[in-house]
């Protein structure tokens, strides 16, 4: 079980292999680059599918056995439905009754209504997980639970790992809130309505077997198809996919925190003295609290100033939804829809556009959007003084958060990460992350309540910004001041087992994240 | 004899607090136990803390168990010094630093526009309140801590006196009523307040009384300066009284109505619109003119409707009142902007004032805007509407040299 450590390009010690697979440390962005062909899945014939255009199976139990299922493979699902899917876990209560197991589950994302699944991972039915962990799965895993190590990987980076070939899907289950018995997929209609499937897209494309799960089965053909059934094997009805009130839920509110509200504020601000908001600027557009509400004081400065964004990336909401609609905004590139508003305008409104994470981040393409956007603004839950950040794991060491597409937002021209410097005595800015996940030279621009530290790497904002008001300090500045304020953090050494690999966009592994200590 | 106390606050929705179980023992030794959200990276120094505590106090056998979410080391020394205090008699307290940047004095005439209360028991509020802006601060002893917290609220209000940076608001405390609030002046006076607001008024003599222990207290530490006062009017028998309680002592500074007590002694309801409160309001406007004090509005206290807040802020100041209260922080630049002088305002302002120094140069003992004649008072509220849009960096090309 020796696991050969080295220490990579941002001088993390990682480990060579992760499940028995050969893994490659980080070499630096943009170093990477594989040769060869791409992945490829297997010749199918269109004489070994139904003339009548019908794949329908009874259940998912029978379309699992029809697809082959066995020890060992790989099963992928998606986060489409947050955290009120209820997919995944009628997947692997089929899986347990076959008495399969060591699968190894590779989700898009996965969420806090997922810890039904912990019984599987106990028992063996699920080997390990290659996918982002959000809440309880996440703090089973960091406690050391699971047989095989976790690998998070980006949106982006879930793409290139399929393209390449590092992660074959044996079977790939897509829940789907419209289908027809073709196999014709999408988010757009239905009581599970989510919006778009993008996250799904590669997994249609490249998995072994396809299979397509719908609670809104209509007859052929489903228009649009964001899901093509020419790519599905089998389709299954069930009477729900997912709780609609979960799936697009609440999250998406503007803080009233007003601690909050003054960084989404400084950051508009730091944005306009840069020069950043003029006329067909765009910018990526988070769920996060306070990344809605550096949405709506652009909106108010946009206004002022009679500017127009060309496009916003990102999820959408309603707020971004009204900027469409008020002319604001050209495009909404839609990567992920948030709320019902959303899910409208995505049906009705031709400038908003769905998208996937191949078009917008994936590595082996050629080319892709993030790089195109002018400015990200982005969470994170540590950065240190040489302006590397942690967005998965909390200062006491427990894997709680997924990667997203943060990773490959950081090619965005200008990556801003509006922080608390201090959150109930947790310093954000420390001499190391306890993860790494974005290197420090992809991040721009910190904005905490008590200053605004600017990436050495970019003259260009510190001279923009020069003869502003804002309150420009040092990263080090900001660090001493949150340790005068909460007390310089003990020291944390650990050297348990890895839990967990994180990749970087290109597929390489970028830091690891050990057991915490109990 | 109480053995057993338990101060400070714990809970999902609590943050930055902690809650202390303090239990005194014959013996035994000390024994801490810790739950901590930060465990992992002050769980150390957290404990530490407490056993210099407990050493400093005399203490040598005990059980302490501290419930901690998050809570700065001025926290857990107020809960820690509010538990120890409650079971055994003490002179010592024990204080932490007082950062040097929190030593400043205030003015009299200093500008009263937005003043924030903070909860004086709910830390978690504290140490960003200055960020905000606001002209002052408040340390709320009074209404916003319950009855059974008021103890324990005394220490921590001073260990914030002395420990949080609140970026140079003025910094006030509003005390409780009556002996109470003279208790309360022993723990905050001596760790630099620059203003008192004494809730409830509805006498001279009632401030007279405040103003006389506060001295007392003063002189017994030796501390020289200002102390300001800003007693609050709540009452009918406080709006008869206004114009004495404003000049009962020459360290008021300006007086505020308080419009939900007010109202309740009234027996009426409380509108957004106010009218019930119109006479009360100009009553006290006047008064504090008269006096030569700055005149307060009250609170309002719907913090989610920001355009409601703006159109009272403006009424308020057309009333002729010169600040008003807040309970969010976001209310605070709304009320700036609306207690600053207007564009046209100052326009208009710089327009007589120009025609009045031509007319002086010209000696001419008329002022006059083409065929419009100007009066003396309109040329003086000119004047004080460009030194109020001096002050706050309205006029272009100056610059602020504070």
């Amino acid at each position: 079980m020796a696991n050969k450590m080295v220490k990579n390009a941002a001088g993390r010690e990682v480990v060579t292999e992760i499940n028995g697979q050969k893994a490659v440390p980080y070499q630096g962005v943009g170093k990477y680059k594989p040769e060869g062909r791409k992945y490829a899945p297997w010749i199918s014939s269109c004489a070994d599918y139904p003339d009548n255009g019908d794949k329908r199976v009874s259940n998912i139990r029978e379309a699992l056995v029809k697809a082959g299922i066995k020890d060992g493979m790989t099963i992928s699902t998606h986060h489409h439905f947050r955290n009120g899917d209820l997919l995944a876990n009628m997947l692997f209560d089929a899986v347990h009754e076959l008495g399969i197991k060591d699968i190894r589950w590779f989700p898009s994302a996965s969420f806090p209504c997922h810890e039904h699944l912990i019984q599987y991972l106990d028992d063996g039915t699920i080997h390990h997980i290659e996918g982002s962990m959000n809440g309880p799965l996440g703090r089973y895993v960091s406690e050391g639970k699971m047989k095989g190590i976790a690998v998070l990987r980006s949106h982006g980076g879930r793409y290139q790992a399929v393209q390449d070939g590092e992660v074959e899907i044996d079977i790939a289950v897509i829940g789907a809130p419209m289908a027809d018995p073709f196999g014709n997929a999408n988010g757009l209609e239905g009581d599970s309505a989510c919006g778009l499937l993008g996250f799904a897209l590669a997994d249609s494309q490249y998995a072994n077997r396809v299979i397509v799960v719908t609670d809104n089965m209509v007859p052929f053909p489903c228009i649009p198809w964001q899901i093509q059934g020419n790519y599905v094997d089998f389709t299954v009805e069930v009477p729900r996919l997912g709780l609609p009130e979960e799936i697009v839920s609440g999250t998406t509110k503007i803080t009233k925190s007003p601690d909050r509200l003054l960084l989404a504020e400084l950051t508009a601000k730091f944005c306009d003295a840069a020069g950043i908001l003029k006329d067909g600027f765009s910018f990526q557009s988070g769920a996060g609290g306070t990344s809605l509400a550096v949405g709506e004081f652009f909106r108010t400065l946009m206004k002022e100033k009679g500017i127009k964004a060309r496009f916003a990336r990102g999820g959408s909401n309603k707020y971004l939804v009204s900027m469409l609609e008020e002319g604001l905004v050209d495009y909404i590139l839609d990567g992920q829809t948030f709320d019902l508003d959303g899910v409208r305008s995505m049906r009705e409104n031709p400038r908003h556009v769905w998208t996937s994470p191949f078009t917008s981040y994936n590595y082996h393409g050629k080319g892709n959007f993030a790089p195109l956007v002018d400015v990200a603004i982005l969470g994170a839950t540590e950065v240190d003084i040489n302006f590397n950040a942690n967005v998965v794991t909390h200062s006491d060491g427990y894997l709680l958060h997924g990667i997203g597409g943060w990773q490959n937002c950081l090619f965005s021209k200008t990556v801003i990460l509006p922080l608390p410097l201090v959150r109930d005595r947790v310093p954000v800015i420390i001499d190391r992350v306890t993860t790494l996940c974005g290197p420090g030279e992809l991040i721009d621009v910190i904005v905490t309540e008590r200053g605004i530290a600017i990436n050495p790497l970019r003259k260009d904002l510190m001279d923009a910004v020069r003869n502003s008001d804002l309150p420009v300090k040092t990263i080090q500045e900001l660090k001493e001041e949150a340790e005068r304020l909460c007390g310089r953090p003990e020291k944390l050494y650990n050297d348990g087992k890895v839990i967990a690999a994180i990749k970087w966009v290109d597929g390489t592994v970028i830091d690891v994240v050990r057991k915490v200590k109990v | 004899m109480k053995n057993i106390v338990v101060t400070g606050n714990k809970g999902p929705r609590v943050r930055s607090d902690c809650e202390v179980r303090l239990e005194l023992r014959s013996g035994g030794g000390i024994i801490i136990n810790l739950e901590s959200k930060v465990k992992a990276m002050y769980g150390n120094s957290i404990t530490n803390l407490y056993r210099e505590g407990l050493d400093y106090f005399g203490i040598k056998n005990a059980v302490l168990d501290i419930d901690d979410s998050g809570a700065l080391p001025f926290v857990h020394m107020a809960r820690l010094e509010a538990a120890v205090k409650s079971l055994i008699k003490t002179d010592k307290n024990w204080l932490p630093p007082l950062l040097e940047k929190n030593i400043y004095s205030s003015a009299r005439n200093r500008f009263r526009f937005s003043r924030l209360y903070l909860p004086g028991n709910t830390p978690s509020m504290m140490l960003n309140a200055g960020l905000h802006s606001p002209d002052g601060i408040i340390l709320d002893l009074e209404d916003s801590v319950a009855p059974a917290k008021k103890h324990e609220a005394r220490f921590l209000v001073r260990n914030a006196l002395r420990q949080v940076d609140f970026y140079g608001a003025e910094r006030m405390v509003r005390i409780n009523q009556g002996e109470k609030g003279y208790e309360d002046l022993q723990y905050v006076l001596p760790h630099n307040v620059n203003l008192i607001l004494v809730p409830k008024c509805e006498s001279g003599e009632q401030i007279r009384e405040v103003a006389k222990r506060a001295e007392n207290i003063l002189d017994q530490n030796n501390i020289t300066g200002d102390l300001f006062f800003m007693p609050i009017i709540e009452s009918a028998m406080g709006v008869e009284k206004a114009f004495e309680i404003a000049s009962s002592v020459k360290n008021v500074v300006a007086i505020a109505i308080g419009l939900e007590d007010y109202t309740a002694d009234l027996g009426v309801q409380r509108t957004n619109e106010g009218k019930e409160s119109l006479f009360a309001r100009m009553r006290l406007v006047n008064a504090a003119k008269a006096a030569r004090v700055q005149p307060i509005d009250s609170v309002f206290s719907d913090v989610s409707d920001m355009e409601a807040l703006r159109t009272t802020a403006m009424i308020s100041k057309s009333y002729g009142f010169e600040g008003m209260g807040c309970i969010h922080p976001r209310q605070i630049q709304v009320i700036k902007a609306a207690f600053a002088p207007e564009k046209d305002e100052l326009n208009k302002a710089l327009e007589i004032v120009k025609a009045f120094r031509e007319a002086e140069e010209k000696g001419l003992g008329v002022v006059s805007i083409g065929s419009k004649m100007i009066d003396p008072p309109v040329v003086h509220r000119a004047m004080r509407i460009i030194e109020l849009a001096e002050k706050l960096n309205l006029i272009p090309g100056e610059t602020d040299n504070n």
